[in-house]
């Protein structure tokens, strides 16, 4: 009987119960694909801080320093003498980033002692330059020109020949910790990786994507510093993460750029969460002028179509979905009050013949449940329609952190090209925008058509207990 | 004496006014009796049916059902009573739309939470008793008037209360369908030995009852109660 009831009361009156539970699907779709579009961008910042962090960095450490700093990188381009004028010239740098300072390998062990420090590694990241051109040519002045004193020399004015510049970056790695830092996110796809026994060897492993830039294979040797490295296997890194195109072990790469017990970012795991602020703290007190960024920090940092991504999210998607949800609630429940008034002399009836007031609230409960599992279906379905809708598009989103490093005035004219190379713009990473949509988030959405459900039935059901059957049953004699 | 009510009143209070639908009734009623309580538009017989059958509570006297007073039983004691005792005739006939016939009977059952199969054997009995077998899986809007209103008096049977409560069983109907509706009444009456109140203005069906009592303006009519002869294709039990 309350089945029948149940079910012949929803057909009779079928617009209006269709139109309460599309009410509440509206809500839950919303509910359902913002989340998963916030899912989906979180997973997009997540991608983007591991690989530029690595996977299982709580904390790095480096020091900026200003790039003026040292002068700039001298690549001898002006001839040693009149006779090679002209002549070509190959140089060969392996320089450290030049907007990074670097820190005695000591300093990993002092982090290390630190509290709530549960793992660190150093790493040395390098570029190495190859430059090739030919000498600057001068072109002859007027004798009546030529200052005393020039030796015989005519000195004229330098015609810059063009000059080519390569480069590639290495990052020096400490192979029997490579659980942090640069390699820790990545995949060997071809070969094998680098191993604690390689830590003095001449071995390499090379970014899969320089690789092929290069025709370079496993077996292959790569020339660094005028040493050759063999390539021992192939890595694959996140799409958009700043990896290096050469990983060798860091004892090499201190020898070769000739920082030797030299590093120039630390790479520090936290015992746990909630330790990551206090390491952060402990790390500034022993190294003051070190820069100690945190995931969270790096994470403020972001900015670009990534971050405006996230704050839609965030913000305005978390406020429009509660707000549709809340007009859904508010539609199904004048809508089931609206329904019980029509229905005063039939409940008044029931209570005539005996029927308890918890019983006529149970079927009018009844009636608003199986609305709301209808809209939780319906809802659920065009949520997740949604979300696969957004995967299936699956934007681009970019990802910019930090700033460019600022060129001092002063700095050579000619040096401009090859300070380009060593990439001193800020880290702009590309990640495809997904929409996960799990089954948490699905018995979310259900629960919340249902609560929506049970919220207009008990406002129902309360106006249908209230019924007094001589009221419900008075006519006008 | 089944019902004994002493100096029963009942107020409303609608738009700010003062109703007073009942002004003070001293009433008695025998189990078994067959009783027409009638009077004009608004002189309280609606009022006075609910105060019989346990919808309402007096505002003021006593009203004694069984040794019971009707007017301090609580809202639970109530509605057990109406599930047992009474079965209620309404002129709009009330049926619920969306169940068929036979289902509208049953409806009747759930307070008493038989099972599915006594329920629907009872109701098929109850529904031949108004002789409307066929008619058993049609819904409301499918039915004539009388039919419904059969299917109402069915329903009110279906459990064999002491009391039943007819509020214009006719009003709605013609002259026919009201001629063979109050038969039926009437006969199942005779039948079964129930008691029957019937709240009418139509003074053929008072005439059927055998006993008349007369209401205006919340009261009983001075004089109004009468023994009315008996009919004689009727013979009382």
């Amino acid at each position: 009987m309350y089945f029948t009831y149940l079910f012949r009361e929803l057909r009779r009156r079928h617009k209006q119960a269709l139109l309460t539970a599309l009410g509440l699907a509206v809500g839950v779709a919303l509910v359902v694909s913002l989340t998963a579009y916030a899912g989906g961008v979180g997973k997009a910042q997540d991608e983007v801080l591991q690989s530029l962090y690595g996977v299982g960095t709580d904390v790095t450490v480096s020091q900026q320093r200003k790039l003026g700093d040292g002068g700039p990188q001298q690549f001898g381009m002006q001839p040693p003498d009149a006779s090679e004028q002209g002549e070509r010239f190959t140089r060969d740098a392996i320089t450290s980033s030049p907007g990074q300072q670097s820190l005695t390998s000591s300093r990993v062990g002092e982090i290390a002692a630190l509290d709530g420090v549960g793992a660190v590694t150093g790493s040395l990241s390098l570029t190495s330059l190859h430059v090739s051109g030919a000498f600057a040519e001068m072109q002859p002045r007027t004798q009546a020109a030529a200052g005393p004193d020039q030796g015989g020399f005519s000195q004229g004015t330098p015609r810059m020949a063009p000059i080519e510049v390569s480069s590639f970056s290495i990052a020096g790695v400490d192979p029997g910790n490579l659980g942090l830092g640069p390699l820790s996110a990545g995949e060997t796809s071809a070969g094998r990786g680098l191993a604690a026994a390689d830590a003095n060897a001449k071995v390499a492993v090379v970014s899969s994507a320089y690789a092929k830039q290069n025709d370079l294979a496993t077996g292959d040797t790569v020339k660094i510093g005028g040493t050759k490295f063999a390539i021992v296997g192939l890595v694959t890194l996140p799409s958009g993460s700043t990896s290096s195109d050469v990983y060798i072990p860091l004892a090499w790469a201190q020898k070769l750029s000739d920082n030797r017990n030299k590093v120039n970012q630390i790479y520090v795991r936290a015992d746990s969460a909630d330790r990551i602020a206090a390491v952060k703290r402990e790390i500034k007190q022993l190294m003051p002028a070190a820069t100690v960024t945190t995931s969270e920090d790096l994470a403020d940092q972001v900015s670009g179509s990534l971050a405006n991504a996230w704050d839609l999210a965030d913000r305005l998607g978390r406020w429009l979905a509660a707000a549709v949800l809340a007009a859904a609630f508010a539609v199904a429940s004048l809508l089931t009050i609206s329904a019980v008034s029509r229905r005063v002399r039939e409940f008044g009836t029931l209570k005539a013949l005996g029927w308890r007031s918890r019983r006529v609230v149970g079927q009018v409960l009844g009636e608003t449940m199986a609305q709301g599992l209808v809209g939780a279906a319906l809802g659920v379905a065009l949520g997740v329609a949604g979300a696969q809708i957004i995967a299936a598009l699956s934007p681009e989103l970019k990802a910019t952190v930090g700033g460019g490093m600022q060129v001092p005035p002063g700095a050579a004219a000619g040096a401009g090209q090859a300070m380009r190379a060593l990439g001193m713009s800020a880290q702009t990473v590309t990640v495809h925008l997904t929409a996960p949509v799990s089954l948490q988030l699905i018995a979310v959405a259900v629960a919340l058509a249902l609560a929506g459900a049970l919220l207009a039935g008990a406002l129902g059901g309360w106006r249908a207990a209230r019924l007094r059957p001589a009221d419900a049953l008075r006519r006008v004699d | 004496m089944l019902y004994e009510l002493t100096g029963v009143t009942k107020r409303y209070v609608q738009r700010g006014k003062t109703i007073d639908a009942l002004a003070g009734i001293d009433l008695t009623i025998a189990e078994g009796e067959f009783v027409a309580v009638q009077g004009p538009t608004g002189c309280g017989k609606t009022t006075l049916l609910q105060m019989l059958g346990a919808l309402d509570r007096p505002s003021g006297g006593s009203a004694l059902f069984d040794g019971r007073d009707l007017a301090r039983l609580r809202e639970g004691e109530l509605t057990e009573l109406r599930s047992h005792s009474f079965g209620f005739v309404f002129q709009a006939f009330n049926l619920i739309p969306t169940l068929t016939a036979q289902e509208n009977i049953e409806t009747a059952l759930v307070p008493w939470h038989v099972g599915a199969a006594e329920r629907r054997g009872r109701a098929e009995e109850a529904l031949a008793g108004v002789g409307l077998v066929d008619r058993a899986r049609h819904l409301p809007s499918e039915l004539s008037g009388g039919e419904q209103q059969r299917v109402a008096i069915a329903r009110a049977l279906v459990r064999a209360p002491r009391v039943i409560l007819a509020d214009e069983p006719t009003g709605n109907l013609d002259e026919r369908t009201r001629d063979d509706i109050v038969g039926l009444l009437e006969g199942l009456w005779r039948e079964r030995g129930q008691t029957l109140i019937v709240v009418t203005h139509d003074s053929w069906v008072a005439a059927r009852a055998s006993r008349r009592v007369g209401l205006d303006h919340g009261r009983v009519e001075h004089g109004g109660e009468e023994e009315l002869p008996v009919v004689d294709d009727f013979a009382m039990a």
